[in-house]
């Protein structure tokens, strides 16, 4: 049945994140006192079911990132809700949002800033054993070499700096670090965009291997469409804060519904299966501190009439698993 | 980036590379070996009077001449190297510790906790150190002890906000909010995390810092109020110099070239350090 509202399924889902929204305050201006905000993640609903991967695609800036890290409490929302294997954890605090973080690591864009210059790769790996009363000393460093093994470093690696290493290297230590607590979330924000178009394969690979070895879930965030599906199960397109198109990865890319995916997809050749036109979207993406009314997308949309800029579009079901956030589709 | 080798083998090289630098810190050296072995450079007491010898000149038995109490002077500079390394380390080590303190937790934590420690640092800053020590000691007894107390606890606001400058920066990297979805607690965040990235400007503040201190305590002692004699100290070898400047002057040149000698080698070995551990700023 189709023509219902997106509702993030919260039942047997690995993380469901329902309406939720985030601002961040942009600098007053100082004679009006008028207090700014930019709308980050403007009401999102999404789920990552258990073993699985979310792709997460959209262009800068148009909060994936804010999204990614709302989904492992790096960051509380205004409002909403962030489920995680069925209990809420938007509020959770202390020794219980401790125990869950167990269970959800990131992999972060920038393999230079995430790794903290001034400590060891082993004890970079091992920090959450150490925490979690794991391992420490000498089993520390076996299971850290071993761990640096399995994602391709070499073996002498764990009594090195990071900077003694190249930009996929570093990644490699940043994935170890993700699995070393064995998490069932692995959010990855960016985690290729920073490297060498061959490294970046190499990375893609090592995380899907270790998907099927671990079994855990992904919420991937990229730009990248290419990379978006190669690695995905199913897709949330976003744009300026909102989730515009949503659906399992193989359509989306066969047949993409919503005008803005339609355009992005048409911007990689490679990716139409089916040659079409090249939709060129005019203008550029509007400020998230005064987004436009109505279609957020409404101001570059090639199907834009009237309606558009006066009523927002819900993300409701337009075929079977498919979602939409248009008037037209 | 170069941020991630700041104390390493490059350092080191880019460190001795640097000639001022390199010289500043053999000056700086030397004067450690002196205050170390005192006996090795001097070879007279230095608080032996001999009424004969009053502020004789330079000369083979005395290299620096004598006070007017006949001491040797060259004995009183070498133990008065001493009372200066002591003070310059321990007042800025109170000062660092401070300053740490202060700033990690005011850039670590913001909100009302940054509000009110930094407009406790603008109050600091304020006062004219120099008469807040001078008004302090005239209440205190003026002693080597006090008197590191003091210049430390009137030192420590750079420190305090240059740590939380660098501690606003450093809170916002990838690697502590890994270490956050790791599990790590703030302790762990702040000392394991935050404070050994901040170890490179502090190193530059604390070692220009000593220079400082230096000075403020040769101030300190000269106008009678830091260390008292009959310890030496070079600020106090300085006033019998001023007393006496019309004819026994290597009574105020010896102290004052070992002042200008050791203060001039503190910054310029802090201004190598700096260079050093961010080469984008040399040949600013």
């Amino acid at each position: 049945m189709t023509g219902g509202i997106y509702r993030p399924e919260t039942d047997g889902a690995l993380l469901a994140m329902v309406n939720v929204y985030k601002t961040f305050p942009v600098r007053k201006s100082f004679f009006s006192g008028e207090d700014l905000r930019v709308r980050a993640v403007d009401g999102v609903s999404l789920t990552v079911p258990p073993g699985k991967t979310l792709g997460l695609v959209g262009e800068s800036g148009c909060g994936k990132t804010t999204l990614a890290r709302l989904a492992i409490r790096l960051l509380d929302p205004d409002s909403g809700s962030i489920r995680f294997e069925g209990n809420d954890i938007t509020h959770m605090e202390g020794e219980a949002l401790r125990s869950t973080r167990r269970q959800m690591q990131i992999v972060f864009q920038d393999p230079y800033s995430s790794l903290n210059p001034r400590m060891k790769v082993r004890d970079i790996v091992g920090e959450g054993w150490l925490v979690h009363g794991l391992a420490k000393g000498k089993e520390l460093r076996e299971r850290a070499q071993r761990l640096l093994v399995r994602v391709g470093m070499p073996a002498e690696a764990g009594g090195k700096y990071p900077h003694e290493f190249s930009g996929g290297q570093r990644q490699r230590i940043g994935i170890a670090r993700a699995i070393a607590l064995s998490p069932k979330l692995v959010v990855a924000d960016e985690p290729v965009s920073a490297l060498d178009v061959s490294v970046q394969a190499q990375i893609l690979n090592l995380l899907k291997d270790i998907q099927e070895e671990y079994g855990m879930a992904y919420l991937f965030v990229s730009h990248d469409l290419r990379v978006i599906r190669h690695v995905s199960d199913a897709v949330a397109v976003m744009y300026l804060g909102k989730v515009m198109e949503t659906g399992p990865a193989a359509d989306l890319f066969r047949e993409p519904l919503h005008p803005y995916t339609r355009s992005l997809l048409s911007a990689v050749p490679m990716l139409g299966d089916a040659p079409s036109e090249r939709i060129v979207l005019s203008g550029e993406i509007p400020s998230p501190i005064a987004p436009p009314p109505g279609c957020r997308f409404h101001t570059r949309c090639f199907m834009a009439k009237k309606e558009c800029a006066e009523v927002c579009p819900l993300l409701r079901e337009v075929a079977s698993g498919r979602f939409a956030a248009c008037h037209f589709v | 980036m170069s941020g991630s080798r700041v104390i390493g083998r490059d350092f080191a090289r880019r460190l001795l590379r640097n000639r001022l630098a390199a010289a500043g810190g053999a000056v700086i050296l030397f004067f450690f070996l002196v205050s170390a072995l005192p006996g090795l450079f001097a070879s007279h007491e230095p608080n032996r009077i001999d009424i004969v010898n009053i502020l004789r000149p330079p000369s083979g038995a005395h290299p620096l001449g004598t006070d007017d109490l006949g001491r040797d002077v060259l004995a009183r500079v070498v133990y008065g190297a001493r009372v200066s390394l002591k003070v310059g380390f321990v007042a800025v080590g109170i000062a660092t510790a401070l300053g740490l303190f202060v700033g990690l937790l005011s850039g670590f934590y913001g909100g009302w906790v940054d509000a009110v420690l930094m407009r406790f640092v603008d109050m600091m800053l304020c006062f004219p150190t120099f008469f807040l020590i001078l008004s302090v000691i005239a209440f205190l007894e003026p002693s080597i002890w006090n008197i590191m107390a003091v210049i430390g606890l009137t030192g420590w606001m750079g420190v305090a906000r240059l740590v939380r400058a660098e501690t606003l920066s450093l809170k916002e990297r990838d690697f502590v909010a890994a270490a956050r979805a790791q599990g790590a607690g703030d302790a762990r965040i702040i000392f394991r995390h935050v404070l050994p990235n901040t170890l490179a400007p502090i190193l530059v503040a604390a070692t220009l810092g000593v220079a400082g201190a230096i000075l403020t305590e040769s101030a300190l002692s000269f106008l009678g109020i830091g260390v008292q004699p009959p310890t030496p100290s070079w600020g106090n070898i300085l006033t019998t110099g001023k007393d006496n400047i019309e004819f026994a002057w290597w009574l105020s040149l010896f102290p004052g070239l070992a002042i200008l000698v050791t203060v001039l080698g503190y910054n310029l070995l802090g201004e190598g350090i700096r260079d050093a551990a961010d080469p984008r700023l040399k040949g600013r």
